[in-house]
């Protein structure tokens, strides 16, 4: 894992996605005289859930679609780069799909872009570009990797553009993962990248960004689940129980946990004077807890599965910045180890709506130290 | 880069003489067949002598030949031209899309299917055939050669049964003809699609022999075409292609040129069973010369055609449209083959332009591709660990 392979490198895989930012990364690289092979990633096949009951084809998702595979091929031709598909539906719906359903039926709130990332696009996807003779992985994920000579490490940075900044979604990559991988947009803002699209005589520098989960049409979650277990032949779980209050109250019933997510002020289905919103989600009773705004700020979570990037271990009690979902402003806060797998993330003021099944990242400045997922 | 292809399953190049035969017909000679003057009368002549070359190809008379756009349609005007609601149709697990896909809207239709399975090496049984008969069964259909794997089917002993039933027996002969000798009354057919671009003629035609006295309805309203079976404007350039193609290969087949192709295919057969943890799909049956289908095992076969590709072999998993499919080849699964090692497949198909240099190429490639792949898959690092 010396920083001297990266450079010996003479060919870099593009993932390609079809969208502006992965077709620009690949026409730069280009242009800058690399040997480049573009390679997408067939994941889901949007045809399986439809036909499904309330799943018209109108508004499938576009994950995979063909129509950004004829996006990606185009751009491919137009830049003068081989081009391929590979099929890895298989393992995205053992590693992303199916652990996303099972969140949501046990009351947590899943981030499948960080699955994806961390078994698909960084582990498979890295593993073909290397056995097809690419050493190098480019992506247009928004954040920088470089090598630190001090530490020794390779250091994932925040992207220039703190706005469109990805680094929450790329917490889990190894010093392997980063050793192979660069980001060439991470230095620029996105009207730069559009700007680079339309010089490269990209046809789809104005295609608008994608922001939904990409196998979930129209961001529909429940309807996704209701016709991904029906197509998987299993019913929805019952998973219905009572919505509680804070100091015990019994208020209501709900149909389902699955339903829910912290921080959730709409659907409760209970009218009181005043608003309340989803405190907490109890997966092994089915209970709701709900309770005032004040109530969903809360100074500590606890975080598993850690994957710790700038530094080997923690041993010390450190002070970063922590953010907690991807729209949030990194709060400062303590890390303590409580055991091997696990911290316990004290923020210096109280932070809303912590959720079960999103990410902690850690920062130190712009610099990720590392994450975790909430439990 | 230099550029070797052994995909000729896929698709064969235009031979030169099939090109320099084609080229009068699109600027110099460009009438309508069907037109009464001069002009016509020079297309006329140019597509029935094709005519005569493919009835020639077959072992038929050329009136019996329909020119079509392709292999798929000729399969598709075969059982939809001959088939109808409460019919009872006999195919196999392991046909190409056109026919499998094409007997899947027949059942949607009120049909039934049987689709007797395959041995281990590929093969249809034909008492399966026989066994499968019943009072309303309209038509078999099962294929001369699999494209995949390249085993011959027991078509000949098939022909007998259909033949002792009276039921119409129609053969996807795409990738058997040209490659070994077809003769359409030793195999007692009443139907046998061919396809173009198999056998070094352009893409966009085929025929289908149509046994005469079949009574067949068009797919196609229109003119009085190909003699009312196929309307539409003659495809005149892709025809006289055809018709040449189907000479060279005649010519090629009395030659021998069927055993050369095999012991090139052979030994590229043998060079790649050197390489650990290798074998030949449907090894031990009866193949055409020109294909060898392999599994690698600990590799996804998509990977290693990616990387043969980038060094200039080009290669295939399979069927062409199988690429970027979810499942494992259908026919590799029928049989019996596991998921992963049917994953791990990949089609090497030589054509009558591949020298002896090119096949070293490819064996001087292949192997040295494979140990990489290998070398940075976690399971042949868990298979080499668990020695």
């Amino acid at each position: 894992m010396e920083k001297r392979e990266r450079m010996s490198s003479s060919t870099i895989a593009v993932a390609m996605s079809g969208g502006v930012d992965s077709s620009t990364v690949a026409a730069v690289l280009r242009a800058e005289g690399h040997t480049v092979v573009g390679l997408t990633m067939q994941l889901w096949n949007q045809r399986r859930l439809a036909g499904h009951d309330g799943m018209p084809e109108a508004v499938q998702g576009r994950c995979c679609s063909l129509d950004d595979v004829y996006d990606a091929r185009q751009v491919a031709q137009t830049i003068g780069i081989p081009y391929y598909v590979v099929n890895h539906e298989e393992r995205f719906e053992r590693e992303v799909v199916r652990p996303f359903v099972q969140d949501y039926l046990s009351g947590r709130t899943p981030i499948p872009c960080s699955l994806c990332n961390n078994h698909l696009k960084f582990d498979q996807l890295l593993m073909v570009a290397r056995q097809i003779g690419a050493d190098t992985l480019a992506t247009g994920h928004y954040a920088r990797v470089e090598f630190d000579e001090d530490r020794g490490r390779w250091l994932l940075k925040r992207a220039a553009d703190l706005a469109k900044d990805q680094t929450y979604f790329l917490f889990g990559l190894t010093q392997e993962q980063l050793s192979r991988t660069i980001f060439p947009l991470g230095g620029m803002s996105k009207p730069a990248v559009r700007e680079l699209a339309r010089k490269h005589g990209l046809a789809l520098a104005e295609k608008p960004d994608s922001q939904e989960i990409c196998f979930v049409p129209g961001g529909d979650y429940k309807r996704f689940l209701d016709t991904y277990l029906a197509e998987q032949g299993e019913s929805l779980p019952d998973t219905s129980g009572e919505l509680v209050t804070t100091d015990g109250r019994t208020i209501g019933e709900h149909r389902g946990i699955h339903n829910f997510t912290v921080g959730q002020r709409k659907g409760l289905g209970v009218a009181t004077g005043t608003p309340l919103y989803v405190i907490q989600i109890k997966g092994d009773t089915g209970q709701v807890v709900v309770g005032s705004s004040q109530e969903l700020y809360s100074k500590t979570l606890r975080a598993r599965r850690l994957n710790l990037i700038a530094v080997e271990d923690l041993q010390e009690r450190m002070w970063v910045t922590v953010k907690i979902r991807h729209r949030h402003e990194p709060a400062p806060a303590l890390l303590e180890k409580t055991s091997d797998d696990e911290l316990l993330v004290t923020f210096d003021q109280p932070q809303r709506a912590i959720t079960p099944g999103q990410a902690a990242v850690f920062y130190d400045g712009e610099v990720v130290v590392g994450g975790g997922w909430i439990v | 880069m230099r550029r070797v292809y052994l995909d000729n399953s896929a698709t064969t190049p235009v031979l030169p003489e099939v090109l320099e035969g084609m080229q009068p017909y699109f600027a110099e000679h460009f009438g309508n067949a069907s037109s009464i003057h001069h002009h016509g009368q020079e297309t006329r002549a140019a597509v029935e002598s094709a005519r005569e070359s493919v009835a020639a190809l077959l072992g038929c008379r050329a009136a019996e030949v329909v020119f079509t756009s392709g292999g798929t349609e000729a399969d598709n005007l075969a059982i939809f031209g001959l088939v109808t609601e409460g019919d009872h149709v006999i195919s196999s697990t392991v046909e190409h899309h056109a026919v499998l896909n094409a007997c899947k809207h027949l059942e949607s239709e009120g049909c039934e299917v049987t689709y007797v399975p395959v041995d281990g090496r590929g093969q249809v049984d034909p008492d399966d055939v026989r066994r499968s008969l019943r009072s309303n069964t309209k038509l078999v259909t099962i294929m001369m050669a699999n494209n995949e794997t390249g085993v011959l089917q027991p078509v000949d002993e098939i022909g007998r049964i259909t033949a002792e039933a009276d039921v119409y027996f129609h053969t996807d002969g795409v990738q058997a003809a040209g490659k070994v000798p077809v003769d359409v009354k030793q195999v007692g057919c009443d139907l046998l699609t061919i396809s173009g671009h198999k056998i070094h003629a352009p893409q966009g035609v085929g025929a289908l022999y149509v046994r005469k006295g079949t009574q067949l309805a068009p797919m196609l309203y229109g003119g009085r075409h190909e003699r009312s079976r196929r309307a539409g404007t003659e495809n005149v350039p892709g025809i006289v292609g055809l018709g040449k193609a189907a000479e060279l290969a005649r010519a090629g087949l009395d030659r021998g040129d069927d055993k050369k192709m095999a012991s090139k295919r052979d030994r590229l057969e043998r060079a790649l069973m050197h390489v650990e943890s290798t074998g030949v799909n449907g090894d031990g049956a009866p193949r055409v010369p020109n294909t060898t289908s392999i599994y690698v095992d600990f590799i996804e076969g998509e990977a290693l055609v990616i990387a043969l590709d980038l060094k200039g072999l080009a290669v295939s998993t399979g069927a062409a449209c199988s690429s970027g499919a979810i499942e494992p080849s259908h026919v590799l699964t029928a049989m019996g083959m596991r998921a992963a090692r049917a994953r791990a497949s990949v089609r090497f198909s030589l054509g009558k332009q591949n020298t002896d240099e090119e096949v070293d190429f490819a064996i001087g490639l292949v192997p040295e591709t494979v140990a990489r792949l290998r070398e940075l898959s976690p399971v042949w690092g868990k298979a080499v660990v668990g020695r």
